[in-house]
């Protein structure tokens, strides 16, 4: 079975006057199918409004569907009793750095999800210092978490999901708060757990360069899935992107723009070295 | 002047101080407050000063760091001077219009400012020396008691230690939204004491507005890492007292034993 799995997930947002009349129905979410293996590395992208962050937030437990159904970990999200096992199993990471970091202290603020599902102290201590070391923020363990820079409070952030050792982490638009040095040092960080420690990681964005190095790619507009597959698929179609509003890699739209004027090179050029390579191979 | 308040600030170090159990170092905090107001005469004065000047000594926080904390209350300090200066009852040393200043005027607001200051130091050695969840700790499980009679002990300490680790945020974010205002012609500075009270206004709502918004983020963030009350938590750095905490209660007593012994004296030379 899938670790995540959803079958036409609808969530609607009903907007009501002030006499409690249901003045409009606004469907974030529109019959989405999702299917994540475990030790996948998914990429979910959308322009703002897309869905995309609601769709996150049910994989959380946070938000749950007006319709359809959604497994995580083999738990129905909709079944009340789960909620806890599967926040546990599903970690969360959001937008801004600041608001999610409950303690001011780095190593504190790590255990106070292990804390919440009542690990004993020893073994507090050992996940604090081994999810740390996983996002190399060891050296700040004992640092305030307001000295630290945007890139290293996200990673100190994850490190606390990390501290919960779920099997799947969701990032909902981890780096749209940060500069490009902090940008990288996310994701790196991010891959770093998917490759070494096989942890399913969900990463919703709008930036398509981050989607690169994903297994899979989906693309949602206006709450629906319009786009599935592998990256280099996806960003094949340079023109249906544009048309959901996103913006394809640099590199990839480089290569698009020389393919149309003439040269013979291949569609889906995701890399600087792709894209070097096939320009050496036509001369 | 926003960024000057040291309140509720951690300075790591590896005092002996920053070591004590965070209970004692509350309990002490009270005991020094106590006999702030107790004290009488030289004698206590001189023990009231001592006893400080050891607690920030131990702390091997910079004296410099400290004294920025005052800033912050420097007004509340310079009425509180004026008003014992003038408004005490007395025989009048010096006189201007209704206006007169008395010798126990002198010696109230002297001892008044020199108690207040010693207050936001001592109390500021508390939150230098003890991470804000250490110090939550400390309160939770010293007035785990009251939990019996109905008061949501965890969920008060709680709401401090986040309160506590907000504060810069928001005051980097009360610049921040100063600066934008002045940008589009805000004036903060100019009229009367009302019209500036209104020129808050632009500065308030945004920053409410995204205090609010923070709040619920971080509750959303809170409830994303299964936290659901008290109940069932276990703890990174549980509280056990040491030895050390042990000879801190007991210096403790000792001090404020003789702040007592000071006051008895004082008040029997008064007498006699």
């Amino acid at each position: 079975m899938n670790l995540i799995e959803a079958r036409k997930l609808v969530h609607e947002y009903i907007r009501r006057d002030e006499e409690g009349n249901v003045e409009g129905i606004l469907a974030a979410l529109d019959g989405v199918d999702l299917e994540v293996k475990a030790g996948e590395f998914v990429a979910i992208l959308g322009h703002n409004g897309s869905g995309k962050s609601t769709l996150a937030k049910h994989l959380n437990v946070l938000l749950k569907a007006s319709e359809g159904t959604l497994w995580v970990d083999g738990k129905d999200t909709l079944d009340d009793n789960y909620q806890w096992d599967i926040r546990k199993s599903a970690g969360m990471v959001f937008q801004n750095p600041d608001n999610q970091i409950i303690a001011g202290v780095v190593e504190e603020d790590v255990a106070f999800g292990p804390e919440n599902i009542g690990v004993p102290t020893d073994e507090i201590w050992n996940r604090v210092e081994k999810s740390l070391k996983s996002v190399g923020m060891l050296g700040y363990r004992e640092h305030s978490p307001n000295k630290l820079s945007g890139g290293q409070k996200q990673r100190v952030a994850i490190a606390g999901v990390m501290a919960m050792e779920p099997k799947c982490i969701v990032l909902d638009e981890p780096t749209a708060m940060l500069d490009p040095q902090g940008r990288r040092e996310v994701l790196e960080a991010v891959g770093a757990l998917n490759r070494e420690k096989g942890i399913t990681v969900i990463l919703i964005t709008h930036y398509m360069e981050e989607a690169v190095q994903a297994d899979k790619v989906y693309v949602m507009d206006h709450g629906k899935v319009v786009m599935q597959g592998k990256p280099r698929e996806i960003f094949s179609q340079v023109d249906r992107l544009k048309s959901y509003r996103l913006d394809v890699p640099q590199i990839t739209l480089l290569a698009h723009e020389l393919r149309k004027e003439g040269l013979q090179i291949p569609e889906g050029i995701l890399t600087r070295q792709e894209l070097a390579e096939a320009l050496c191979q036509l001369y | 002047m926003l960024r000057d308040i040291t309140i509720g600030q951690y300075y790591p170090s590896d005092s002996i101080l920053h070591k004590l159990d965070p209970r004692v170092k509350l309990l002490g905090t009270l005991v020094y407050v106590l006999s702030l107001f107790f004290f009488r005469g030289a004698a206590g004065f001189a023990a009231v000063t001592l006893g400080l000047a050891a607690l920030i000594w131990l702390s091997k926080v910079p004296l410099r760091y400290m004294v920025k904390g005052l800033k912050a209350i420097g007004v509340i300090l310079v009425l509180t001077g004026m008003f014992n200066l003038f408004l005490t009852p007395g025989e009048p040393l010096a006189s201007f219009g209704i206006f007169k200043i008395t010798e126990e005027g002198l010696k109230n607001a002297g001892f008044m400012v020199i108690r207040l200051t010693y207050l936001i130091l001592g109390s500021s050695v508390l939150t230098l020396t003890t991470t804000p969840n250490r110090l939550t700790d400390g309160l939770e499980k010293a007035l785990r008691p009251l939990n019996k009679i109905g008061v949501p002990v965890h969920e008060i300490s709680m709401i401090m230690s986040i309160a506590l680790r907000f504060i810069p945020i928001l005051v980097e974010e009360t610049d921040k939204i100063m600066k934008a205002q002045l940008a589009r012609g805000a004036d903060f500075e100019s009229g009367n004491l009302i019209k500036k009270a209104k020129a808050m206004a632009p500065l308030l709502v945004p920053l409410f507005i995204s205090a609010f918004r923070r709040a619920n983020d971080l509750a959303m963030a809170m409830e994303a890492r299964c936290y659901n009350g008290g109940e069932g938590r276990t703890k990174m750095k549980p509280l056990k007292y040491t030895g050390k905490d042990g000879w801190a209660y007991l210096i403790m007593a000792g001090y404020f034993a003789g702040i007592i012994v000071c006051v008895w004296m004082s008040r029997n030379g008064r007498n006699s």
